[in-house]
């Protein structure tokens, strides 16, 4: 469990996190569903040890999380499967062209960020993440930009991984393919309902 | 095809120009008709010729050539390093920073002539040519440090890059074109900077103590002569740095 104990978060004089406090199970897949700056993506980065709480504390934060931002966040000038390099130890390094395969961007290996599309790049950001073998995954829209067939594929990707995930999702059919728990949320202050 | 069509225009309008500014120089040359006041440009070019195959020439220009050339190196270096300095640590940026704007912004000659009273003339040239590289490089390389890309560093971060790793992939790409512009940029100065301080200096068998006997002999011609080896100097040398860097930093063009 990452317990959340009275955790205030103030951001540009604005409380994201007001005493927030809620477990959040770490044996599953839970989808983080609300509406647009409820404060979603400043759970995951306080999981993440992004940020650090104005007050409270968070207790059995993951060793390794492994976060997917909102935004791609690939290394321009690095090429698809340089990008996976990047996060990988060395001898790890060859994983990356099969985690391009498993994404179906095997072909694309070569090609930098700015030579692919939309969703080629979320699926490179989203192989990274998984290569990254974190042992809790904070995965933030993770299928923005992809086509319902790639969508299936990818959530049964992550669903192979068998690793915990916190997801932020806007799509109740995304939580069904995810097989993963709902915990419905407004705010700001985030509030779980 | 196209590449060196237009790579030949580019020749060819340079060619032209240069053609055209040389004209006006003899003209105005035959129409001063004094070699003291204004020699012509044919005239400044036997009287290159004729130095180029004197040892002392050869020297002089070694000599300039290796000393502005140590000089820019220690200045990119320490440039560098502090911008690094004073970009982590605003303790040392409190300390750092005004100093390096003051050797931006005081007169070259004072420097020079400070530094006469401390050092010798061989080395004049070579602290001051590096005195006014560090403050343009550190003032490039801190910029470039401070608008590096967030979301990229966050995501170094959030994947636990070592130190290294982020500098590698993530400022030194960033870097690179800020930091290439500004040396080439220094490298100008350097040499105007080092030639000056050679003229106050005076160091032996240097192109500036000939450039100060040839205004002390009038000898005009060889004054105009040393000017276009310096300007040929500098702009090889810049040239040079610039594919170097250019082949350097093309892993990491976007």
């Amino acid at each position: 469990m990452i317990t959340f104990d009275h955790v205030t978060l103030t951001y540009a004089g604005k409380h994201v996190l007001d005493d927030f406090t809620y477990s959040i199970p770490t044996d599953r897949i839970t989808c983080l569903h609300g509406p647009s700056g409820c404060g979603k993506t400043t759970l995951l980065r306080l999981i993440a040890s992004l940020v650090r709480p104005t007050s409270g504390t968070i207790h059995g934060l993951p060793i390794k999380p492994a976060l997917l931002f909102q935004e791609d966040r690939l290394i321009p000038h690095l090429s698809a499967e340089d990008n996976i390099k990047a996060v990988l130890p060395a001898e790890r390094a060859h994983e990356s062209m099969d985690w391009l395969r498993k994404v179906g961007l095997a072909d694309d290996a070569h090609l930098r960020p700015r030579e692919l599309s939309g969703g080629m790049r979320r699926r490179i950001a989203l192989a990274r993440t998984l290569a990254y073998r974190g042992d809790f995954l904070l995965l933030d829209e993770p299928f923005t930009g992809l086509d319902a067939d790639r969508v299936e594929q990818m959530a049964a990707l992550i669903r192979e991984t068998g690793t915990p995930a916190l997801v932020v999702t806007h799509s109740k059919h995304e939580i069904a393919l995810l097989g993963g728990t709902l915990l419905p949320l407004s705010g700001p202050p985030l509030t779980i309902l | 095809m196209q590449t060196s069509t237009s790579f030949s225009h580019k020749f060819l309008r340079i060619a032209l120009a240069a053609l055209f500014w040389l004209a006006v120089w003899q003209a105005l040359a035959w129409w001063v008709g004094l070699n003291l006041l204004l020699p012509g440009p044919l005239l400044v070019g036997q009287t290159l010729v004729d130095l180029l195959g004197t040892a002392g020439f050869r020297m002089a220009a070694f000599n300039s050539l290796l000393g502005i050339l140590l000089g820019f190196l220690a200045g990119v270096g320490a440039g560098s390093l502090l911008a690094w300095l004073t970009w982590a640590s605003p303790l040392l940026d409190a300390l750092f920073s005004p100093l390096l704007r003051l050797i931006r912004t005081a007169p070259v000659a004072s420097f020079i002539i400070l530094a006469l009273l401390w050092l010798t003339s061989r080395t004049v040239p070579m602290v001051i040519a590096g005195l006014m590289v560090a403050p343009i490089l550190w003032s490039s390389t801190k910029a470039a440090l401070e608008e590096a890309d967030q979301s990229l560093l966050e995501m170094a971060k959030a994947y636990r890059f070592s130190r290294w790793t982020t500098f590698r992939l993530i400022y030194l790409p960033q870097l690179l074109p800020h930091w290439t512009a500004a040396a080439a940029t220094a490298m100008g100065l350097a040499w105007k900077s080092g030639i000056a301080a050679e003229v106050i200096a005076l160091p032996r068998d240097a192109i500036g103590t000939n450039l100060y006997r040839a205004r002390l002999l009038l000898n005009t011609e060889e004054l105009f002569a040393w000017t276009v080896l310096v300007i040929c100097l500098s702009f090889l040398l810049e040239q040079f740095f610039i594919r170097l860097m250019a082949r350097l930093g093309r892993r990491y063009t976007i």
